[in-house]
């Protein structure tokens, strides 16, 4: 068996029954604990707070701007770079044919090429100002920097290996995307898919009071 | 109490209270820092421990040391936080006493929507039970097993200013009436600082031909438990006010001019009895609004200052009342001009959630007004600002006042309502 071989078959198997299956009992585990019970008489709906609060918060207000824009504008430009690279290069909708058997239209090359760029200079802001602004140095801890690492680890393999040059690039690109699997639903990175619990409690507390904050 | 029992008593409350809507907060914080923005303690110093999240660090840790899910394989790796410790916890007390007036501010703009504010409430239980809280505030909790009140305020001195505003007004207010409609509770800054809200009641209602009764029994709105974070003081307070409005056999009961008084007997109130009350709770300015509405108590000529409008947090961004005082306000004035960011994004005080009772924080809050001070100031030829809370009104007047600034009128609105009713001009005219 080749070091391809190997990260795209047993290892990759195992990283993502790990993050599947890690993911899922994290996100369980939250649910499970419930939410107390609230017995106020409610003056609007919790439920349409749960959906409110999840899309208000997708953009920030105007008044907080002066802080807000760096990490809008990073934030978007990373998350929505990652997205369209991941979902939409040719190379990962050939991988995902070949375990799930579906498969879409893919970005030309140099769309891949600029949403990559695009992802890069999100991702490499957001760690600048990780450690160069005062708040967010004091508030950060190394699951911050591994996780920044690690993703950026990932994009750059995958950009070493656009070139199909060497089995051995596609491998090591391989090798930090099963690492990442397998650390994401231990880190930070799960905010990926616990967002939407954190709004939506907010959401339902203030829509039971008619309010949107 | 040894060390080792108060950090693991406060450990034990904060995981009692890490629910999965606290926990989901603690998964979703990405360490992004956008809530100093929000906060006036940050505003004000630029010191990054006012951070708000940074504020729930302890809670967070003993969350994921103790109860967050994957903790056990986390443990095998050796990435577990240390145990909180009480010398943590102490050094960690003036963040979560001090420099937090749970304004929740910081929610709006948290990108994960997260409750800081609701959160650094439960975390203050830790410390209560654990009896690592402010002395301003515990005397307050000693004033309160007492007097019922925490500025020690006892049914005779209620009576005092009682008369005092009966014969200013020269409305007889009636006492623990049985079957009143309405059964008023005060503030203990509104009973000693500002009497006159209980002559603008008594006009305002005659006017209004509302039934309406104050309980000697419960006069007091303020609730130091919930300031303070002890969940059985909290509990003991609302009570009090419950059993004598049901015992008056009351259909409503007014919440005063105070927003730690509205949250506690509204929103945690019955979560706090454990059952719905029998009557309804609305705010003194639900109803001025309401009986605005209806015809009752007509405006009369406006109030023709320059005047604006400053909105408790816990009334309005975590009340839900934003329209009311606006309404009464277009009628009650004639140059009503709305600070910067006014409404859900207003700037408090410095002096809520236990703040103002707490002498230690005195330089802070002060320097946190400051920031409210910048947005009066931006607004040319202010003559009088609104301030529909006893608490924040007192910040408004000291720090007004350290600022040479005391020109600015400071208002409550039920009293600008009652100044301004259509009938009592025309008795004046």
């Amino acid at each position: 068996m080749t070091f391809l071989q190997f990260v795209e078959g047993p290892m990759f198997y195992f990283a993502a029954a790990v993050f599947v299956l890690a993911a899922a009992w994290r996100v369980f585990g939250l649910i499970r604990m419930g939410r107390r019970p609230d017995i106020s008489p409610p003056k609007g709906s919790a439920s349409a707070g749960f959906i409110k609060g999840n899309l208000r918060h997708f953009v920030p207000r105007g008044m907080f701007a002066r802080r807000t824009w760096i990490h809008f504008v990073a934030g978007y430009a990373f998350h929505i770079g990652l997205f369209v690279l991941f979902f939409f290069g040719a190379f990962h909708i050939d991988f995902i044919k070949q375990y799930l058997g579906i498969s879409w239209t893919p970005l030309p090359r140099w769309g891949f090429i600029l949403a990559s760029e695009i992802a890069f200079a999100g991702l490499i802001a957001l760690w600048v100002r990780r450690f160069s602004d005062p708040v967010m140095r004091l508030i950060s801890d190394w699951d911050d920097h591994v996780g920044t690492w690690l993703t950026f680890l990932v994009m750059l393999t995958g950009c070493l290996a656009l070139q199909e040059s060497h089995d051995v690039l596609r491998g090591i690109h391989m090798l930090f995307v099963n690492i990442w699997l397998i650390y994401f639903p231990f880190s930070r990175l799960m905010h990926a898919f616990t967002f939407f619990l954190s709004r939506g409690h907010t959401g339902a507390t203030y829509g039971r009071k008619g309010m949107n904050p | 109490m040894s060390s080792e029992n108060k950090a693991q008593i406060a450990v034990d409350k904060f995981l009692e209270f890490t629910d999965g809507e606290v926990a989901s907060f603690f998964e979703a914080c990405v360490h992004c820092g956008e809530c100093a923005e929000a906060c006036h303690f940050y505003m004000a110093t630029e010191d990054p421990k006012y951070t708000p999240t940074y504020k729930l660090l302890p809670m967070v840790k003993a969350y994921k040391r103790e109860k967050a899910p994957l903790r056990s394989i986390r443990k095998l790796f050796g990435l577990l936080p240390p145990a909180v410790t009480e010398d943590e916890l102490r050094e960690w007390e003036t963040l979560v006493y001090d420099s937090c007036t749970m304004c929740g501010r910081c929610t709006m703009v948290c990108p994960m929507g997260i409750d800081i504010a609701g959160t650094i409430r439960k975390m203050r239980e830790g410390y209560a039970a654990a009896d690592i809280v402010p002395d301003g505030l515990k005397r307050a909790v000693d004033f309160v097993k007492k007097t019922s009140s925490p500025m020690g305020i006892t049914p005779k001195a209620l009576l005092a200013q009682i008369s005092h505003q009966e014969k200013e007004t020269g409305i007889k207010i009636e006492l623990d009436k049985q079957g009143a409609d309405y059964m008023a509770i005060l503030s203990a800054m509104e009973i000693m600082g500002y009497p006159e809200i209980i002559g603008a009641y008594a006009k305002i209602f005659k006017e209004a031909g509302v039934s309406w009764t104050i309980s000697t029994k419960a006069y007091e709105a303020t609730n130091v438990g919930v300031q303070i974070g002890s969940g059985p003081l909290a509990k003991e307070i609302v009570t009090r006010v419950v059993d004598a409005a049901e015992e008056l056999g009351v259909k409503y009961v007014i919440s005063p001019e105070c927003g730690h008084a509205y949250g506690a007997i509204r929103w945690a109130g019955p979560n706090m009895v454990g059952r719905q009350f029998k009557f309804e709770v609305v705010h003194i300015i639900e109803l001025l609004d309401q009986l605005r509405r209806e015809g009752r108590i007509p405006a009369g000529n406006k109030d023709g200052r320059k005047m604006t409008l400053h909105d408790p947090c816990q009334i309005i961004r975590r009340g839900g009342l934003l329209k009311e005082p606006r309404s009464l306000l277009d009628d009650s004035c004639s140059d009503f001009i709305e600070m910067e960011n006014a409404g859900l994004g207003n700037l408090c005080c410095g002096g809520g959630g236990g703040v103002s009772a707490n002498p230690r924080a005195a330089e802070l809050q002060n320097a946190a007004f400051g920031c409210k001070v910048d947005q009066l100031n931006e607004i040319d030829g202010l003559e009088a600002v609104v301030v529909p809370c006893a608490n924040c009104r007192t910040v408004f007047e000291e720090g007004l006042e350290e600022r040479d600034m005391d020109h600015l009128e400071v208002l409550g609105l039920g009293e600008l309502v009652a100044e301004t009713l259509k009938d009592i001009e025309q008795a004046k005219g």
